[in-house]
């Protein structure tokens, strides 16, 4: 047995465990948000399943297996049911370029082996992730337009829009921090912020960023669907919009699969601006600790900021109203993409007029 | 030494192998909950139940209708700049190599680019109520 | 400006528009009702409303009722602020037979009725915070209109559908423990509408979506007949409360907050202004109670009125006029009579003929939902469907009222 066939199994069980992680977190995330809905509005929320109603995503996955499928009569068919596995499937893809810890170092009997806490650390890095987001948006186009129902086609078209003029602004955002960091790799741009501080300056991207990062943050908000941009399924308007047509677990893998988004984005805004798995001290917490610890530490740390952002998306969720559909359009075209497009020209120009030191 | 050198490397397409990997395994998990649904659910269709929403009365005319052509001005318009914005992409990472000179080649692009943009919003494409 | 280049044939392809039904059941319709619209993409070309999907034929019910029975009916109408229409009735017979009912009835009624305006004004606007997508507000004012419903409850047993009061008067005098709901309600409402304010009065996205929104002009909305909060957003001062009061209204001091643009915006402004002034109106209430005799609770009406249980076993007449009034055997005088009260959402009237029967000849309710739904399309056409939808829920259309 070579090294290599190590190499595809180790990367298998990493797979499979973060397969399993993002739908775990994406669960609860589910009670969470009920939870956090409930403390805001002076209610109690989930209580009954389990302690704290900590069993209730369970309750509400077994519930929807066991749902009756319902495809419309005048439906197209395939694509009706191609649209969630679509959807879900893509959200379960993006978690591949982010790095979730440090190597770590495993002493074996065949010697030490580095063990990379990254599925695949890919030369386009970030690309991919928004390569993999766009075509999510197909699933969504996809369900609404099968469905052949007037709301969901509405909603189809609004979410298309939206998440398209969105991905404008939101890779102009960025391409100030790849300036700074001038790599698309995710894996050397969270290198880059090592600890938390340079002796000089913060080596967090949020520092050098905060505009970049603003935008890069409402861009989110705008591609997850969350409120306020939550255009596509406002309930008051389009009862649900895209997934009104469908039912049991169909209509599970589309929930399911933006609690999966609203996780990855977390990641990867966490990588982008807040230093991924880093965190001050780091240093002397890995000289103290073994390698393995150490890397579990900062895995833990890295699902602490992720944690921290659903937390912050799940409160703006409840706390704003809900834009109409212009002015999300003309916040996106006429406010966001010149604010990010002079972010960027201010940022190369300070970078080349006072940090140039080549 | 063995036939899986190759995704040992991380340059080139030898990085995208587990990719590939997520992408069987993400697919496999998907099916599995597509089958598990079909095959647990109940079914009993009837002629009302599979009648498309329409807050609870009859469908009037079709919903695949030409829609509202704004919607298509916005993706046409991504289009355009996207391309444009995908240029930006490869200079971002060699900002640093290209130095003034490369700044001052974008600063026109740029330009350029917030014309095109200035005339679309003046145009009113974004107006959506007129 | 976009230039029209092309002059599109009437019925070609490109023309085509979508028609939506926004109702029967529809989360933006809140209750029964429907709207045909034809939308081109975002916008609104016209809605076509339609009524009737919860009629009742309470104007016909009522021709076969006796009078006191007809209280229950007007619970239907708008059924979140179900007092204002009891009362309503009670006063428009008191004024076919005229009834003088005592001060102190008068106020407990004022107290009552300003109550069930805070209700009302309570769900309308925070279901527009529900409609632009702010759930959280809606929660924390609910709590207030449950603590409404339970003066209510400790009144006359029932909390939605109330059938309050009887005609002269109360059916019974205020426990000692709805008092104390009535103060604790008036030491803690301030702070939480002015926490709902906070939420959603400068939240610029709410100001966004409501700014400019399914607005109509004082013009149009006096010439569709509208009246209350969505007459007064256009800048009209009409109040019935001033301009013909009733129930001591004249004796108490407080303003008729208007808007100016007539939109949802100023409709949210105006109503949020009224539940601040039915506050003061309850707490003057309030004052003028203390030092009345509190045992008096109904006019002496023996015709009207029920007699207490007890002496209907003992007195004569009491057993007589308890007899005639359960059996609704007692005729009303001859005549025309219009009522109108300020209901939750508008002039709410009342227009009764009698022929001297047991029965009303023919009865009639001015429904002020009736009136504003008839004038929505002319709020929304032209404008965009978010907008209808935030519209519809800042009219106040209750299918109750809508359809009588």
């Amino acid at each position: 047995m070579s090294i290599d066939t190590f190499l595809i199994l180790e990367k298998i069980i990493l797979v499979v465990i973060i397969i399993a992680a993002s739908m775990g977190v994406a669960a609860y995330s589910t009670w969470a948000e009920r939870k956090v809905a409930a403390v805001m509005q002076d209610r109690i929320g989930p209580l009954r399943a389990g302690p704290f109603g900590l069993l209730q995503p369970l309750a509400d996955g077994g519930k929807l297996f066991f749902k009756e499928e319902i495809v419309p009569d005048n439906s197209t068919k395939w694509l009706f049911m191609l649209a969630p596995a679509m959807f879900i499937f893509t959200s379960l893809m993006t978690s591949a370029i982010i790095p979730w810890g440090p190597d770590f170092v495993i002493n074996g009997s065949e010697g030490a082996r580095t063990v990379a806490l990254q599925v695949a650390d890919i030369n386009i890095g970030i690309l991919y992730v928004f390569g993999v987001v766009s075509i999510g948006v197909y699933g969504i186009m996809l369900g609404g337009w099968a469905s052949n129902n007037k709301f969901s086609l509405l909603s189809a078209i609004r979410a298309a829009s939206q998440a398209i003029s969105y991905e404008l602004a939101l890779g102009l955002s960025l391409i100030a921090l790849l300036m700074l960091t001038g790599t698309l790799s995710l894996r050397t741009i969270v290198e880059q912020q090592h600890g938390f501080w340079d002796g000089n300056y913060f080596t967090w991207n949020f520092f050098k960023q905060p505009l970049g990062f603003v935008i890069f943050l409402v861009c989110s908000f705008a591609e997850l669907n969350r409120a306020p941009f939550d255009m596509p399924e406002s309930e008051s308007e389009l009862n649900m919009g895209y997934h009104l047509e469908y039912s049991s677990m169909k209509l599970g893998m589309f929930l399911f699969a933006e609690y999966i988004n609203m996780f990855i984005s977390s990641a990867v805004l966490a990588t982008l601006f807040f230093g991924g798995y880093n965190f001050p001290w780091m240093d002397q917490v890995q000289a103290a600790v073994p390698s393995g610890i150490f890397s579990l530490i900062c895995v833990g740390v890295l699902m602490a900021k992720v944690v921290g952002f659903i937390l912050f998306f799940m409160f703006v969720r409840w706390t704003l109203p809900r834009f109409r559909f212009d002015q999300l359009l003309n916040l996106g075209w006429t406010k966001l993409i010149p604010l990010a497009l002079f972010n960027m020209l201010v940022t190369g120009a300070v970078i080349l007029f006072f940090f140039n030191k080549k | 030494m063995c036939n899986f050198l190759w995704l040992a490397s991380t340059e080139g397409i030898g990085s995208y192998a587990p990719v590939l990997i997520q992408l069987l395994i993400a697919g496999a998990v998907v099916s599995l909950l597509m089958l598990l649904t079909h095959i647990l659910g109940p079914k009993r269709k009837t002629k009302d139940k599979l009648i498309n929403f329409e807050s609870g009365i009859e469908q009037i005319g079709n919903a695949r209708k030409p829609m509202g052509v704004k919607y298509f001005i916005v993706a046409i318009l991504f289009v355009l700049f996207d391309v444009e914005v995908i240029f930006f992409y490869p200079y971002a990472v060699n900002f640093r190599e290209l130095g003034t000179e490369g700044f001052l080649a974008v600063l026109m692009f740029v330009a350029l680019f917030v014309c095109g943009f200035v005339y679309v919003i003046k145009k009113g494409a974004l107006k959506w109520e007129d | 400006m976009v230039e029209k280049h092309i002059q599109l044939a009437e019925n070609s392809v490109e023309k085509e528009t979508t028609t939506i039904n926004l109702g029967p059941t529809h989360p933006a319709t809140h209750g029964i009702f429907q709207n045909i619209m034809e939308i081109d993409g975002e916008r609104v070309i016209k809605t076509e409303m339609t009524v009737g999907y919860i009629h009742r034929a309470f104007e016909k019910i009522a021709e076969r009722r006796p009078y006191s029975q007809i209280t229950p009916l007007t619970d239907r109408l708008n059924y979140c602020s179900a007092p204002i229409n009891n009362f309503g009735w009670h006063m428009t017979i008191e004024k076919l037979v005229g009834l003088e009912v005592p001060k102190r009835v008068d106020y407990l009624r004022v107290i009552i009725m300003e109550l069930a305006r805070i209700a009302d004004h309570l769900v309308c606007n925070s279901v527009i915070g529900v409609d632009t997508g702010a759930l959280t507000p809606f929660t924390y004012v609910f709590q207030w209109r449950e603590k409404i419903y339970e003066i209510y409850e400790g009144i006359c047993g029932s909390r939605l559908t109330t059938n309050i009061g009887r005609i002269g008067g109360f059916e019974r005098n205020f426990p000692d423990d709805t008092w104390k709901k009535i103060h604790d309600f008036m030491d803690g409402f301030p702070a939480v509408l002015k926490e709902f304010e906070t939420l959603l009065t400068r939240n610029r996205i709410f100001m966004d979506r409501c700014i400019g929104a399914g607005a109509i002009s004082a013009e149009r909305a006096l010439n569709w007949s509208m009246t209350g909060p969505n007459l007064r957003a256009t800048g009209v001062d009409y109040d019935v409360r001033v301009h013909s009061p009733y129930s001591s209204y004249n004796e108490f001091d407080f303003k008729i907050p208007v808007g100016s643009a007539g939109d949802v915006y100023d409709r949210y402004l105006v109503r949020n202004g009224e539940m601040w002034e039915s506050y003061r109106i309850i707490q003057q209430a309030l004052d003028k109670l203390k030092g009345m005799d509190s045992s008096i609770f109904h006019a002496d009406a023996p015709e009207f009125y029920l007699p207490e249980k007890a002496d209907v076993y003992t007195k004569m007449e009491a057993l007589i006029y308890h007899f005639k009034i359960v059996m609704g055997e007692t005729d009303l005088p001859p005549g025309e009579v219009y009522h109108s009260v300020e209901g939750g959402n508008g002039e709410l009237g009342y227009y009764l003929v009698s022929d001297g029967g047991r029965t009303p000849y023919r009865l009639h309710f001015r429904r002020p939902c009736f009136i504003y739904y008839q004038a929505f399309n002319e709020m929304v056409a032209g404008g965009l469907f978010s907008d209808a939808v935030v519209t519809l829920s800042s009219i106040n259309v209750i299918a109750g009222e809508l359809d009588a």
